[in-house]
């Protein structure tokens, strides 16, 4: 970004009718352009793109077609949805919350478009590199819980008022081990900027380094988002689409277009902090011969991982059944958040063995491994063992609750094993 | 020179401008029959009967307050985070004590039943 | 520009303490504290500190304004409560506010608060984690005996008595 500002800076300086200053403006004209970009091209075309592809993905797991007639391959299908949510008439109930009832669904929207400020989609673009990259995530986070909790209580109905403790019970339960798998990738990577996350990677991605961290946020990422298997609040057949069925027309498709876009952001950091970003192959020797091919085939590289991990998204919602509310939380605070600790923990512990002597100047003594560091390969490398130990003995644990445990079948199938 | 967080209020505000001018172009494009029978709340078809209001269920309450240490643990953690690679041996250890006055913590809640969804 | 943000930040956190205190309707109490504490965290941007702006929302809007929400929402007594803003003893009340109003004016007045010069470096968050396990380690390990005995004592505040099972 710096560089096509100055670019940009350049190019105003020559124009002798531009009325503003060269530098800031150049920098409010890039600034606009990218939030404009982001919240009004990415935005709708993430609802438009990730509509189609699940529900013609979905159509072939369940083994028929999908939408085929609006368009081919029935491509315009989302741009009817969107013309029908536009002119279908807003029918407010009577008694609901006049104030929250209309700004929960712009907050969620919102929320879900702001954390893209943070995301580093190619060497050298990314909105703003804050140093708090990491933790912002999680604070954008907490406007989308209040959203859900807005639209539920506004909306003067038993079921959704259910439906939204449900799903703040659920999210919330959720934050826990996403935010503890974060705390793991912050630990690997020194540092909590995301376009720093996707420079340490050069030594090997972190699906490879801590594979575990990776499911542990996967899981909860899928949560947050309210996808299948998770997605009992919004399930048709349970609580009757949970804390929005009180809303019509675009107020509902804000916040479908809130959960879409969410859903585009948990692959984008899922790509971003675990499948290495923008990185890929030459793409070094890509930043330093030319910058410009360097950008592009970024982001070429981060679309490819960010397809991936949205058709896993979609995938697994096609093939597992949906959790029960209770089934759901056990696993959330009796398995993930346990399991994210003990994580944590071996990965310090890892990291401390490998550690390279004196770094920047401190003196901190060398790890007893540190022989082996390799550039960053060998810590990958033990990282990745140090997860396998930690999986084998969480299952070994799990197994010896199911023997202890009061439930008949489930001894029956640990003793199976 | 400038703040690092002015391109988050910029795209917020730039992000404000999708539901207001969705909104305000479905005004103008929508009808508007209301009428007293769509005015009623939702209830599978029928009429709801009492007041809008929820059993009391302290379950939902718990799991809000357990979430609240955790966050804050989770706050403590990420500066510890950050500074690993310049902190000596011992760090760890420390960090481990308090990961486990927590874990603790959790046991605690467990047995005693607080994270039952009853 | 910078006493511009400052200017509406002070609104949101002004505007929200005051909303908090006048309204009768105990669910826009909460949804004005939470513009509060947005605005709480713009000032911290501000001051350069966006780790505790950071926290500021994630600890306050994102868990403890859950909370309070949760407590209010479940409650159905609180909601249909409908009193009266002022009681009779709204003058006396006037008066006292109004003395400790002047004296809180007068401290931050009349103090010489001692001014850094130092410039934020950037690495503010390394320094912090730095400290936390350096110089302040007690005060570390103190935090998380207090959240065990918040935890402990919240849990058995809370605790559904009805059936209390020996374990």
């Amino acid at each position: 970004m710096e560089a096509l500002i100055h670019w940009l800076a350049d190019l105003l300086a020559k124009w002798s009718w531009w009325p503003f200053a060269p530098a800031p403006s150049a920098t409010v004209v890039v600034w606009l352009v990218y939030a404009a970009i982001t919240a009004f091209v990415i935005a709708p075309l993430a609802m438009i793109v990730l509509t189609w592809l699940e529900r013609k993905i979905l159509a072939r797991i369940q083994d028929r077609i999908g939408p085929n007639r609006a368009g081919p391959f029935g491509v315009f299908q989302a741009l009817a949805d969107a013309i029908k949510m536009l002119t279908k008439e807003d029918i407010t109930p009577s008694g609901v919350d006049r104030i929250a009832y209309n700004i929960a669904p712009a907050m969620a929207a919102v929320a879900a478009i702001a954390v893209f400020a943070v995301l580093p989609v190619a060497p050298g673009i990314i909105g703003t590199d804050l140093n708090i990259g990491v933790f912002y995530i999680v604070a954008i986070g907490a406007y989308g819980i209040l959203a859900v909790l807005m639209a539920g209580w506004s909306s003067n109905n038993k079921y959704a008022l259910l439906g939204a403790f449900r799903a703040v019970a659920q999210l919330v339960s959720y934050e826990v081990p996403m935010v503890l798998a974060l705390i793991t990738v912050t630990l690997v990577a020194g540092s909590m900027s995301t376009a720093d996350i996707v420079a340490g990677q050069g030594s090997g991605w972190y699906f490879i380094a801590i594979p575990l961290t990776f499911f542990i946020f996967f899981v909860s990422n899928m949560a947050e988002v309210n996808r299948s298997p998770f997605d009992l609040l919004e399930a048709e057949s349970e609580l009757v689409a949970g804390f929005h069925v009180e809303y019509s027309a675009f107020k509902y498709a804000l916040i479908m277009i809130g959960e879409y876009v969410h859903m585009l952001a948990a692959a984008s950091f899922s790509a971003v902090f675990f499948l290495g970003g923008w990185r890929g192959p030459f793409i070094d020797w890509a930043v330093q011969t030319s910058p410009l091919l360097a950008v592009v085939m970024g982001h070429v590289y981060f679309l490819i991982k960010v397809g991936f991990m949205i058709f896993v998204l979609i995938w697994i919602r096609g093939t597992l059944p949906r959790f029960r509310i209770d089934h759901l939380l056990d696993f959330s605070w009796k398995f993930l958040t346990p399991l994210a600790l003990l994580n944590l923990l071996v990965v310090a512990f890892v990291l401390k063995l490998f550690q390279p002597g004196t770094s920047a100047g401190i003196d901190i003594p060398a790890g007893p491994l540190s022989g082996l560091y390799l550039g960053g390969w060998g810590q990958t490398l033990g990282l990745l063992l140090g997860s396998i130990l930690v999986v084998l003995v969480a299952s070994a644990v799990v197994k010896a609750f199911a023997h202890r445990s009061k439930d008949a079948g489930l001894r029956a199938i640990a003793a199976a094993e | 020179m400038q703040n690092e967080f002015l391109f988050v209020g910029v795209l917020l505000l730039v992000a404000l401008l999708l539901p207001a001018g969705g909104l305000g172009l479905a005004w103008l494009l929508r009808p508007h029959k209301p009428n007293a029978l769509k005015k009623t709340a939702y209830e599978c078809g029928i009429e709801t009967i009492g007041e809008t209001w929820v059993q009391f269920k302290v379950s939902y309450y718990i799991y809000a307050l357990i979430f609240v240490v955790f966050d804050v643990e989770a706050v403590f953690l990420f500066p510890w985070a950050v500074a690993y690679n310049q902190l000596p041996l011992y760090a760890l250890l420390e960090v481990s004590i308090f990961i486990a006055i927590l874990v603790f913590a959790l046991a605690y809640a467990w047995r005693k039943g607080a994270l039952k969804w009853i | 520009m910078e006493p511009f943000v400052f200017f509406i930040f002070s609104i949101l956190t002004l505007g929200g303490a005051l909303g908090v205190v006048t309204t009768k309707n105990l669910y826009y109490a909460a949804l004005f504290l939470i513009m509060s504490f947005s605005g709480m965290a713009g000032y911290f941007v501000l001051l350069d500190a966006g780790f505790l702006a950071a926290v500021q929302i994630v600890v306050y809007v994102g868990a403890i304004a859950v909370l309070i929400l949760f407590a209010i929402m479940l409650s159905r007594k609180v909601m249909t409560r409908n009193e009266p803003l002022l009681n009779r003893q709204w003058g006396l009340g006037l008066a006292t506010a109004a003395i400790f109003f002047f004296v809180m004016l007068a401290v931050p007045l009349n103090v010489k608060w001692p001014l850094s010069n130092e410039v934020s470096s950037g690495n503010e968050l390394v320094q912090l984690g730095l400290a936390f396990l350096g110089s302040y380690v007690i005060p570390f390990e103190v935090v998380s005996i207090l959240l065990l005995v918040a935890l402990i004592g919240a849990i058995i505040l809370a605790r559904d008595t009805s059936d209390v099972e020996v374990e």
